[in-house]
């Protein structure tokens, strides 16, 4: 199995296009951590200018931990479309080259190739992942130093002390892995249904854009479906900054306000995974390979 | 001899019209005089302290805190090592600030039982008109000559009260805890701009609506007075 693994991964980095995930994901962060060095002040002051209102804010705003906030909330939405490109491709493009035959006619069994292109799959992901933190946080956090971690949100503001922030971003990106996971096994389960790559790589990106706006839409009729969409638990990472209060309105370090909810969302994304991945592996036994 | 007399009359009368057209900077009050005094002990202090925020949309740990002060009337709270969250304005508004510049005038206004205590009130209002505010009531322990409530009302930034307690800098004037008390506006950011779509912290959501009355509390553990604090610290 293992040499199976080291195959796909080989088949999966020497693509040119594997690499255009990475190029995109850096050239994003790199350009909106250039646009708030220059100009954050004025973003921060406009975010802020209701609590200006009120209060006023000591301290720097803008550090590493908001901005790396700030690049998941952008990137987490738009990241599973890079993933779509190479997890999607991994059944239909052998399909499409005619190789399909000739990995099914090894002595491997059928269940084992899919299981470590499904693997290959999900090591690239990880690894965009571990990009992406490396770049939104280390890097923001080198380049704009680091603070308390003050969050605005619709409603209310979050302050998280300095020293109670790192941790909830190793969670959040753990969290983001299962994610993109699930994103990775919709592709796959398309990728096995396609006889060519455009085909399922088109219709992955096509089902997250649609059921991110039907999760995003407070409309009463798709309240009721919303729990079963997986794009609407793919967006609780955020769960990991919002903090309980004790009965004077503290703030409570190290506490997460709705760990239910997380718990939720990761066993839903997991059911997706087994579901979305078992499928791919009945469709793929029972498929007539005529290519 | 009856011309001397009404001659008399009349310049006691004028004498009696431009007394009470004096401004009323001459009605200093014997007893903002004697905080004035006690305060005049402290030049400069460094203070530290734990602050919480207590305002409907803010979620907050406590944090420690150094208050600064040096005569007249600068001020400035900093946390250590992270971003403090202090009323617009209203924090430099201390006793130690508004009786220091003694640009006021004074109006008694009787006396009121506050936590058990029978306090002296006194109105203070600026004789500068560039000072940020407008009028500010003070609750003042006679026998101890303390300050223990202020309420100031401020041009820009809204009404203020301080409530004050003390302990064993009460020699100098100096509280051992305060609390700000200060009406808050409303907080709303549109979704499209915090990205936040999904469903958030409904119990906050709902005491940010209901409470608009924010308070910081600082309760001081040391201070160190008139050791000299330079200026460009504020």
């Amino acid at each position: 199995m293992w040499s199976l693994i080291q195959v796909e991964l080989y088949k999966i980095f020497r693509r040119p296009r594997t690499y255009i995930a990475f190029g995109a994901v850096a050239a994003l962060i790199v350009v909106i951590q250039l646009g708030l060095k220059i100009d954050g002040n004025s973003y921060a002051a406009f975010l802020m200018k209701d609590i200006n209102d009120t209060l006023t804010v000591d301290g720097k705003v803008l550090n590493g931990y908001l901005i790396c906030y700030i690049l998941l909330q952008l990137l987490l939405v738009h990241v599973p479309l890079l993933v779509a490109l190479i997890a999607a491709d991994m059944l239909s493009g052998e399909a499409n080259l005619g190789t399909l035959r000739l990995l099914f006619s090894t002595p491997f069994s059928r269940t084992q190739w899919v299981l470590a292109k499904f693997i290959a799959a999900s090591v690239y992901t990880i690894l965009l992942l571990i990009w992406l933190a490396f770049l939104a946080l280390f890097v923001s956090m080198w380049v704009f130093g680091t603070d308390d971690l003050f969050l605005m949100k619709s409603n209310y503001v979050v302050l998280i002390e300095q020293k109670d922030v790192l941790w909830r971003y190793v969670g959040a990106f753990v969290f983001a892995s299962f994610s993109l996971l699930t994103v990775t096994s919709l592709g796959f389960l398309m990728s096995s249904m396609a006889g060519n790559s455009i085909g399922p790589i088109v219709g992955t990106m096509s089902a997250i854009v649609f059921f991110t706006i039907l999760s995003t839409l407070n409309i009463p009729l798709f309240t009721i479906i919303k729990p079963y969409l997986f794009t609407t638990h793919m967006n609780n990472w955020k769960e990991f900054f919002d903090i309980k209060v004790n009965a004077s309105n503290e703030a409570i370090t190290g506490s997460i306000l709705n760990i239910p909810k997380i718990k939720t969302s990761l066993i839903v994304l997991t059911l997706h995974i087994i579901l979305f991945v078992t499928a791919s592996i009945m469709i793929m036994k029972k498929k007539d390979i005529l290519s | 001899m009856k011309n001397y007399k009404v001659i008399l009359v009349i310049g006691a009368l004028f004498l009696l019209s431009f007394m009470s057209s004096m401004p009323l900077a001459a009605q200093l009050d014997p007893l903002i005089e004697k905080v004035s005094q006690k305060l005049a002990l402290v030049n400069d202090y460094v203070a530290e302290g734990n602050m919480k925020t207590d305002v409907a949309f803010i979620k907050a740990s406590l944090g420690k805190v150094k208050v600064y002060f040096k005569k007249p009337n600068l001020l400035k709270v900093k946390k250590e090592g992270g971003i403090s969250l202090l009323p617009r304005g209203g924090v430099s508004l201390t006793i130690n600030t508004l009786l220091n510049t003694k640009q006021y005038t004074t109006i008694p206004a009787g006396t009121q039982l506050v936590n058990g205590k029978n306090l002296t009130v006194i109105k203070l209002i600026p004789t500068d008109d560039n000072l940020d505010w407008v009028i500010s009531t003070l609750w003042i322990d006679p026998i101890a000559a303390l300050v223990y409530k202020t309420a100031t009302t401020t041009k820009e930034n809204g009404s203020y009260e301080i409530t004050m307690q003390y302990g064993e800098y009460a020699n100098y004037g100096l509280a051992s805890k305060i609390i700000f008390s200060f009406n808050t506006k409303d907080y709303k950011l549109p979704n499209g701009i915090t990205l936040e779509f999904g469903d958030e912290d409904p119990s906050a959501k709902q005491k940010a609506l209901k409470n608009k009355k924010g308070t910081i509390e600082i309760t001081y553990s040391k201070y160190s007075i008139n050791k000299g604090i330079p200026s460009n610290l504020f």
